[in-house]
């Protein structure tokens, strides 16, 4: 059979239920990725349907196509430059109005077009009653009515999406009157666009975007000098809305359109001040609890299957293979007690990623900055900027990623900067292993003190930095509240397998490799294969201890641990594990002793703290690199957080042990 | 007028926006153009101002709320 491959860009507005549809559309045959030169995730799948293969991208979540931040200039770029076949356009019925505007400008790019109505269940509920056909006809497009929820509507969809693909050659956009104003000037320019820039764009969106003074267009077609018009951009966004207002009063009855009775109902609750904060410190101090108890439950059974079974099954096979001792050695401590030490996290990291898009999802979250924005604006910053911050609590890669959503550059940079002292999942096993030694039944209070310091650290250097280094007025808080809605555990499902599968190839490549590294180091020297304390590790630990000596762990084995930790902080435990043989004695009596010979309480806890405060992964310095675009600042943030780190750890240390 | 005090529940229709450019094209962009009918959910001294138009809701924070002139309706 002959196939047919083609290309489908997926745009719609934030919570318009992309991913949903997304995932309805592709199951679990898709892989994130990154776009080409920046690191805001991208997502494609792959549909087969009869004969029909179909690579379908995922856009970020947009409000408009007018380049001013960076998504809609991914998007916009996508379209144009990528030549997708078809532009699938989710569109919430339920706020029609304002998702039109996007649609408008979709359409007027000049490719062609399925609209997916979806959340039609919520619509009906609302008694929101739409004239599809009406609706088609003055877009000009298919309209299908979707649940993305229920997977209502898919076939349909795909047939729609395919029958415009064939008809392709044939399709011409529909011209939304924009009064004769703009109408002149469109025709105006029509006539004077060079050949090459006709044939390979539509002349009337190239018209439009002239007509708004886009300054990306105005260079494409460099001939055209015209007089800048302030005004201008806004008439076009009043014009559209009024062509948008007239074809939906031919489809709906739209005083009919109310908000959501039930979100306003819980909203009178959630954003009530009094009570909103007072609700939103129990639903964190949920997360926490549920990361900590029951993914430690079953951190514990992850944790018995490496040290226990899989330690001594893989020594009992290697022994009877009559294996050297150093290659057991090599595997079991190096390897299953470097990588298992990590993997050995995995539930609590899975619980964290859960309760993070569970907040997201539901809409939560930007209640959350809501809330915040009284208290970020203390610091100059305003409550968006703490969505940023709670991912950061998953992993600082993607927290950092999502200030892009921040639009004034000052207050993304200074987002940016703080978000690493948010203790992410990896450096989560650390608090773990030494609060359940030293701490013995505080664990989580000492944990939840650990987060509570980071969180009051970026709060600190966030107003540190706005009153030194980035002057300036904070940019207003401006956010949509999406009504509230229950994702689908399929989807959740999903999305947790994507993260946690990033974990898992970490802890399959880069923890393995440092694992050996690690063992490596730490059993030989120049002479060949040496106890641990003449090893190179130890050497090198040597040489930089005396920088801990005054946070009170001047040893060896931690310095090295914490160095390597800069590689990914999940190898700080991997380290410890390898260096005082925790993999094989799970015992938990034989672990208490060695830690507590190299450490006391108030050392452990100093530990901890730089822990949680020091230099970012090398991950989270990538990120910082291609994010902030400059070396210098990549620079600052690492040198500034370890000087950070090392002076709180010097102080609680030294005051500590005052009054411990 | 502009929407500082502006209580919860009155609804009023937009003048013009005097702001930054961005933040400007970014309310615009979520609809809040000339004409369009705005009604308050709150407006408390604590936190955003909210607004709900054209079917959905937005929290805008306190600095631009007088930035927004706003003409009330009168029922
Ligand atoms: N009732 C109903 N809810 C839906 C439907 N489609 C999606 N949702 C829910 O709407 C919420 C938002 O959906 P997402 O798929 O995360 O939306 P999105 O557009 O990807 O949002 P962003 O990730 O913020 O861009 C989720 O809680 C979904 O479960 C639908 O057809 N009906």
């Amino acid at each position: 059979m002959n196939m047919d491959i083609f290309k489908i860009a997926l745009a719609g507005n934030p919570n318009s239920g992309k991913t949903t549809l997304f995932n309805a559309l592709t199951g679990s045959n898709h892989y994130v990725g990154n776009w080409a030169g920046v690191t805001v995730e991208k997502k494609e799948g792959r549909i087969q349907f009869a004969e029909h293969i179909m690579d379908i991208v995922d856009l970020p979540g947009i409000y408009s196509l007018s380049p001013y931040t960076l998504e809609e200039k991914i998007s916009r770029d996508f379209i144009l430059r990528e030549n997708p076949d078809v532009v699938l356009n989710i569109v919430d019925a339920t706020s029609l109005e304002r998702s039109l505007y996007l649609t408008l400008q979709l359409i007027e790019l000049g490719k062609p077009v399925i609209v997916a109505l979806n959340m039609m269940d919520e619509a009906k509920k609302k008694n929101i009653e739409l004239d599809l056909q009406n609706l088609s006809i003055a877009l000009g497009v298919p309209v299908v009515p979707i649940v993305a929820l229920k997977k209502e509507g898919i076939e349909k969809l795909m047939q729609e999406i395919i029958d415009a693909h064939h008809n392709k050659a044939s399709y011409r956009p529909v011209k939304f009157n924009y009064g004769d104003e703009v109408e002149n000037f469109v025709k105006e320019v029509e006539l004077k666009l060079p050949k090459n820039l006709k044939e390979q764009y539509e002349s009337r969106w190239i018209a439009l975007k002239l007509y708004e003074r886009d300054r990306e267009i105005q260079n494409l077609v460099s001939p055209f000098e015209m007089e800048s018009d302030l005004e201008s951009p806004d008439r076009m966004a009043n014009l559209r809305y009024k062509a948008i207002g007239d074809i939906v009063n031919g489809v709906a009855a739209l005083e009919h359109i109310k908000y959501d009775i039930s979100t306003d109902r819980i909203d009178k609750i959630i954003l009530n001040p009094w009570i909103g904060l007072p609700i939103f410190g129990i639903v964190m101090w949920v997360v926490f609890f549920l990361t900590f108890s029951v993914g430690g439950y079953f951190a514990d059974k992850v944790d018995t299957f490496f040290s226990v079974y899989l330690s001594n099954g893989i020594s009992a096979i290697l022994t009877f293979l009559q294996a050297s001792d150093w290659m057991i050695s090599l595997v079991v401590d190096g390897i299953i007690g470097g990588v298992g030490g990590v993997l050995t996290f995995v539930p609590n990291i899975a619980i964290i990623f859960i309760m993070i898009s569970l907040l997201e999802d539901t809409g939560y979250m930007a209640r959350a900055a809501y809330l915040m924005d009284d208290i970020m604006s203390k610091v100059g910053l305003n409550g968006k900027a703490f969505i940023s911050m709670i991912l950061g609590f998953g992993c600082n890669v993607p927290a950092i990623m999502a200030t892009r959503t921040i639009e004034n550059e000052n207050d993304r940079m200074i987002a940016i900067l703080i978000n690493p002292f948010m203790s992410c999942g990896a450096r989560f096993p650390i608090y773990v292993l030494f609060s359940s030694v030293f701490f013995p039944g505080n664990e989580t209070a000492v944990t939840f003190s650990l987060y509570i310091l980071g969180i009051a650290m970026a709060m600190l250097f966030a107003y540190i930095f706005r009153k030194t280094l980035f002057k300036g007025e904070k940019s207003p808080f401006i956010m949509e509240l999406p009504p509230y809605r229950f994702p689908k555990t399929s989807d959740l499902l999903i999305h947790i397998w994507e993260k946690v599968k990033g974990y898992l190839i970490k802890a399959g490549t880069v923890i393995f490799a440092a694992s050996v590294v690690i063992w490596v180091v730490l059993n030989f020297n120049t002479t060949g294969l040496v106890d641990i304390t003449e090893s190179f590790g130890a050497t090198i630990g040597r040489f930089i201890a005396p920088i801990f000596k005054p946070l009170g762990f001047g040893t060896w084995q931690s310095a090295l641990s914490l160095i390597s930790g800069i590689v990914a902080k999940e190898i700080v435990v991997a380290n410890t594990s390898i260096i005082y043989g925790l993999a094989e004695n799970a015992g938990n009596a034989e672990v208490m002793a060695v830690l507590s010979q190299a450490f006391s309480k108030v050392s452990a806890y100093a530990f901890m703290v730089f822990v949680l405060l020091y230099t970012p992964c090398v991950g989270v310095i990538g990120v910082i690199k291609r994010e902030t675009n400059s070396w210098k600042w990549t620079g600052f943030s690492v040198l500034y957080q370890f000087l950070v780190a090392w002076i709180m750890a010097f102080l609680f240390y030294n005051v500590g042990q005052l009054i411990f | 007028m502009s929407l500082t005090h502006a209580k919860k529940g009155e609804c009023f229709t937009l003048e013009y926006i005097e702001s930054g450019n961005r933040a400007k094209r970014k309310l615009q962009d979520m609809g809040l153009t000339p004409g369009v009918k705005i009604c308050v959910v709150s407006n408390s001294s604590f936190g955003p101002i909210i607004l709900e138009l054209r079917g959905s809701r937005i929290a805008l924070g306190r600095g631009l709320v007088d930035k927004i002139a706003v003409r009330r309706i009168d029922e």
